[in-house]
């Protein structure tokens, strides 16, 4: 009787499987490292053939990521010496610091937008999620069918009309368009992937509290919301990934007050000749608050990618 | 603690009609079984006396008030679920707190009642602990712990022992029916298993396709059974039945069966037709000299007593005899049959007919 077995794999099969999956990440990660690293070399640096694996971190990309920046004359700086690192950095290429650039305030309308987006799909989709797990809604398989049918064809598809739409209402350009629109988009998810995982919470737990004297609204924030909170947290990062990454209906519907760091980030490109490493200091920013909110949230998301395969 | 009234219930899911027209009445401190097969509609009828489930018509009277329409946090009752559902995220503690918590209750008060109930079933040693990693026997007490922490006026109880052990409900059961003689509250009991309903209930409901069989204690629902399908239901090895055709008349005290006389309990009705003569196979006995025949083919050895099964004329028959008596497999035997205990049937509907023996009882049904 050789040792085989069905469930344990041999180790060679280990083996196998350890250096796919190296492999794999090998291949993911390294379009990561290379912006990481972009962000941190000299224009030169980043342009240089063939490409420096080595070379000599400068924060020059984030200084030109968060400012504008103007040549002076000779007599000028010589007149005002550099107060502060960054200027002289800038001092560098014979420029002043003009002022901060937009980064900023794109940064802080994605942020707006993103989790404001996150936040309203999550929680229509978890209300509409329970009343569709527990109630007889007439026609709910139709319904959930439309819900889940403007998801059959790309957004986008569809950005001639929104884009006229928000025209005549006036919410081309505003935070409150965009949250709604990408509300729009995420919600089916959302309450697809939380009727999931509401029909797995069983209703013997609310009927419970119903008998111990609480209402149905009562029941369902303190006993049934506790229980879904891996599903919430799930489909909040979903929305998240989504609303947080868009391109194209930002590119088209937002141009000021209310764009999105993914349109800025390739209009530094044009200020000052081709700035790879302030473009991929942007991008490397910008990649931040999913990495963290994901890290922080990362086994409820496993257990939501694998949701409904195995019965707890 | 309180008397519950049920009158003309019933239940419709769409085309599907859960539970026809039922009425019964549960007298305070009562234990009271719900008893039938799955989907005969016990769990619903449960479930509409907890306010779980909204009747279609029919009254529900809990302490003489009507109930049927009100919400099930109105009620004032505890329902303990097959499944137990404990709230997953609460410790013990917490779980058994929680129905007082709802009603605003003091802090130090609701302490002073955990620690009471939790003295009761003898669980103070798990009372910090989360409820998931505790066995099915702990849960079942927090779970009780749960339902008479509000000294509520009724306990529901849907199978509560169906989710453990065999060797566990046994016990179970005993703890359940000792809780209940101590605090003498009305307790609404569903379950399948007719021999926890016959050991725990003071009253038994017998249900079938949501109709209810019959209704009564559990001696005269064993002994006087309304319908063949109680008769069958109840009894292990059930009641045995042999079909013939014949007549009955008022007053009759034996009836022709395949040529043989057989003495019955005094009829109060007559039949003309398809008859169903039945019989306990404890109230079976060989006799020799019995004109009624049969040839034994099998024997199942039960310690004290085995059954044994004999092929007769009006069909396959059980008798429970002591094991010390010797019968072999072939045998010709003869069957003596103890008229006191036999009741007929109507072949077509199953119904009982009447007699000296049932005719207190099927007045109920």
């Amino acid at each position: 009787m050789s040792a085989w077995s069905i469930t344990e794999p041999t180790s060679r099969q280990k083996w196998i499987a350890g250096i796919l999956v190296v492999l794999y990440a090998v291949i993911t990660i390294i379009p990561l490292i290379w912006i990481v690293a972009t962000g941190f070399k000299s224009p030169a640096d980043a342009i240089s053939y063939p490409p420096k694996v080595l070379f000599e971190p400068t924060l020059e990309g984030y200084v030109n990521l968060f400012t504008t920046r103007t040549r002076q004359t000779e007599e000028y700086l010589a007149a005002n010496p550099p107060q502060t690192w960054y200027e002289e950095i800038v001092r560098q290429y014979d420029m002043v610091i003009a002022g901060p650039s937009r980064y900023g305030e794109r940064f802080v309308n994605s942020v707006i937008i993103g989790f404001g987006s996150t936040f309203l799909s999550v929680f229509l989709g978890t209300l509409a999620a329970y009343a569709f797990s527990r109630f007889k809604v007439p026609l709910s398989d139709d319904l959930l069918f439309f819900i889940l049918s403007t998801r059959m064809m790309p957004p986008i598809a569809v950005a001639i009309p929104i884009f006229l739409m928000f025209r005549t209402l006036g919410l081309s350009d505003t935070h409150l368009g965009m949250i709604l629109l990408y509300t729009a988009v995420n919600i089916s998810l959302a309450v697809w992937l939380l009727k999931g995982f509401m029909d797995e919470i069983p209703r013997e737990y609310e009927e419970a509290a119903l008998i111990d004297g609480y209402t149905r609204f009562q029941a369902f924030r303190k006993v049934v919301l506790p229980q879904a909170t891996t599903g919430i947290v799930a489909t909040a990062i979903f929305c998240l990934i989504f609303s947080w990454n868009e391109y194209a209906f930002a590119v088209l519907l937002t141009s000021g007050t209310a764009q999105t760091a993914p349109p800025f980030i390739p209009t530094i490109i044009g200020v000052g000749g081709q700035d790879w490493p302030a473009v991929a200091a942007g991008a490397t920013l910008f990649l931040l608050p999913v990495l963290v909110f994901t890290v922080f949230l990362r086994k409820h998301l496993l257990r939501g990618i694998t949701f409904g395969a195995v019965r707890k | 603690m309180a008397e519950i009234v049920i009158e003309n219930l019933r239940k419709e899911f769409g085309d599907f009609t859960a539970v026809q027209s039922s009425s019964f009445r549960i007298e305070d401190g009562e234990f009271f079984m719900l008893l039938g097969p799955s989907g005969c509609g016990k769990t619903t009828t449960l479930r509409m006396i907890a306010g779980l489930e909204l009747p279609t018509s029919g009254e529900i009277y809990i302490d003489g008030e009507e109930v049927a329409n009100r919400p099930a946090s109105q009620r004032d009752i505890a329902f303990v679920f097959q499944m137990f559902a404990l709230y997953p995220h609460m410790n013990v503690r917490k779980n058994i707190s929680y129905p007082l918590i709802s009603q605003g209750m003091k802090r130090a008060q609701v302490k002073a009642r955990v620690a009471e109930v939790a003295r009761i079933l003898g669980i103070e040693d798990i009372l910090d602990r989360p409820v998931g990693g505790l066995s099915g026997g702990d849960r079942q007490r927090v779970a009780l712990g749960r339902a008479i922490v509000r000294e509520p006026k009724a306990f529901m109880m849907d199978e509560p022992l169906g989710a453990l052990d065999a060797e566990f409900r046994e016990r179970m059961a005993e703890e359940l029916r000792a809780l209940h003689d101590r605090m003498g509250a009305t307790t609404v009991y569903v379950t399948h298993d007719q021999l926890e309903a016959m050991q725990m209930g003071d009253k038994i409901v017998v249900m079938n396709h949501g109709v209810i069989e019959q209704f009564g204690v559990p001696q005269d629902i064993y002994d006087k059974p309304a319908s063949m399908f109680v008769a069958d239901f109840i009894g292990s090895p059930p009641m045995n039945f042999l079909k013939f055709p014949g007549v009955l008349a008022r007053g009759d005290r034996a009836v022709r069966m395949h040529d043989v006389e057989l003495g019955v309990p005094l009829a109060e009705e007559g039949f003309r037709g398809d008859l169903v003569f039945g019989v306990r196979p404890e109230h079976v006995r060989f006799d020799d000299a019995a004109a009624y025949r049969g040839r034994v083919l099998a024997t199942e050895y039960l310690g004290t007593t085995q059954i044994v099964t004999v092929d007769t004329e009006g069909g396959q028959l059980k008798v429970r005899a002591p094991s010390d008596q010797r019968v072999t497999v072939g045998d010709q035997v003869g069957l003596a049959f103890d008229r006191r205990t036999i009741t007929l049937f109507e072949a077509a509907s199953g119904r009982a007919l009447c007699s000296e023996l049932n005719a207190g009882v099927l007045g109920h049904g």
